[in-house]
């Protein structure tokens, strides 16, 4: 069960949007994603942090490195999430299209 | 009929489209009529709206309460700024979880189309992660619940990134 409103939280703030966008071309170190930021690298692997525990990115070891990439899992439990918040709101306005055919029909009936 | 469409604008707004096959002054009371609403403002299946109190006048007051079976509910709280019929509606409202959720400013627009109506609704959060708690949680408690496509929220991604690196995105 992913926790989706640390992944929303976690998606609010823009060096994270930034962050995510550049794992969405690959896999990177923590040095090359600090790379188009003028933040510590601290700074950085505490945004990492957060993206982390939101199920949005994983890391894997190799040697010395620990390298990220977007954790498809998590981003698609997000997905799903929003589509079923459109669906509530579709179904909603289905409905209307209903309620507004029988206020048609009633006026038409009216003498 | 053209499907609803929802995009986020800017850092704090919300703006969802549909078309109706019904004219303004239809729509319109099925927004402020509470034996209307109450049709159809419902969400997901399984949810009913035992209380709707609607003052539809400037300054009025609405409360919307929902319930399903299992006993679970919430309900919605606003104020009218302003109406005109049949035209357009401000309102203000926030959610009870029951905690009150921070005050989401709405604008639903009505405008002729031909035989039918563009419904317009442009609502603004007090900050992005208002906004961002908001599409995660669903608005007014995953009932009238927004969505976007997650490409909307992450728009600062490549979309050709985002496919390759992220499945079916």
């Amino acid at each position: 069960m992913y926790d989706l409103d640390a992944a929303f939280s976690a998606l609010a703030d823009p060096t994270r949007r930034a962050i995510l966008a550049r794992l969405a071309t690959g896999e990177a170190t923590v040095n090359e994603l600090a790379a188009p930021f003028e933040m510590t690298q601290p700074a950085i692997s505490q945004h990492l942090k957060v993206l982390e525990d939101a199920g949005l990115i994983v890391r894997r070891v190799e040697g010395t490195k620990r390298p990220r990439r977007l954790a498809k899992a998590g981003i698609e439990a997000m997905d799903q999430w929003l589509a079923m918040l459109r669906g509530a709101l579709e179904k909603n306005y289905d409905r209307l299209d209903e309620v507004l055919n029988g206020m048609e029909k009633r006026k038409g009936e009216k003498p | 009929m053209s499907k609803m469409t929802l995009k986020t604008e800017g850092e704090t707004h919300i703006v969802v489209t549909r078309r109706f096959a019904a004219p303004p002054e239809a729509v319109y009371r099925a927004h402020t009529d509470p034996k209307l609403i109450q049709q159809w403002l419902l969400g997901p299946e399984g949810w009913t709206m035992p209380v709707c109190i609607n003052e539809a006048r400037p300054g009025g007051k609405f409360r919307y309460e929902w319930k399903n079976a299992k006993g679970a509910g919430f309900y919605i709280t606003g104020e009218f700024v302003e109406l005109k019929p049949y035209s357009r509606i401000v309102h203000v409202e926030r959610m009870h979880l029951p905690d009150p959720t921070p005050d989401n400013h709405v604008e639903t627009r009505f405008d002729e189309e031909g035989a039918g109506t563009l419904m317009t609704m442009r609502m603004t959060l007090p900050d992005g992660k208002t906004r961002a708690a908001m599409l995660a949680t669903g608005m007014e408690g995953g009932m009238e619940a927004s969505y976007v496509r997650l490409e909307d929220l992450l728009r600062s991604l490549p979309a050709e990134g985002l496919e390759k690196g992220a499945g079916r995105l």
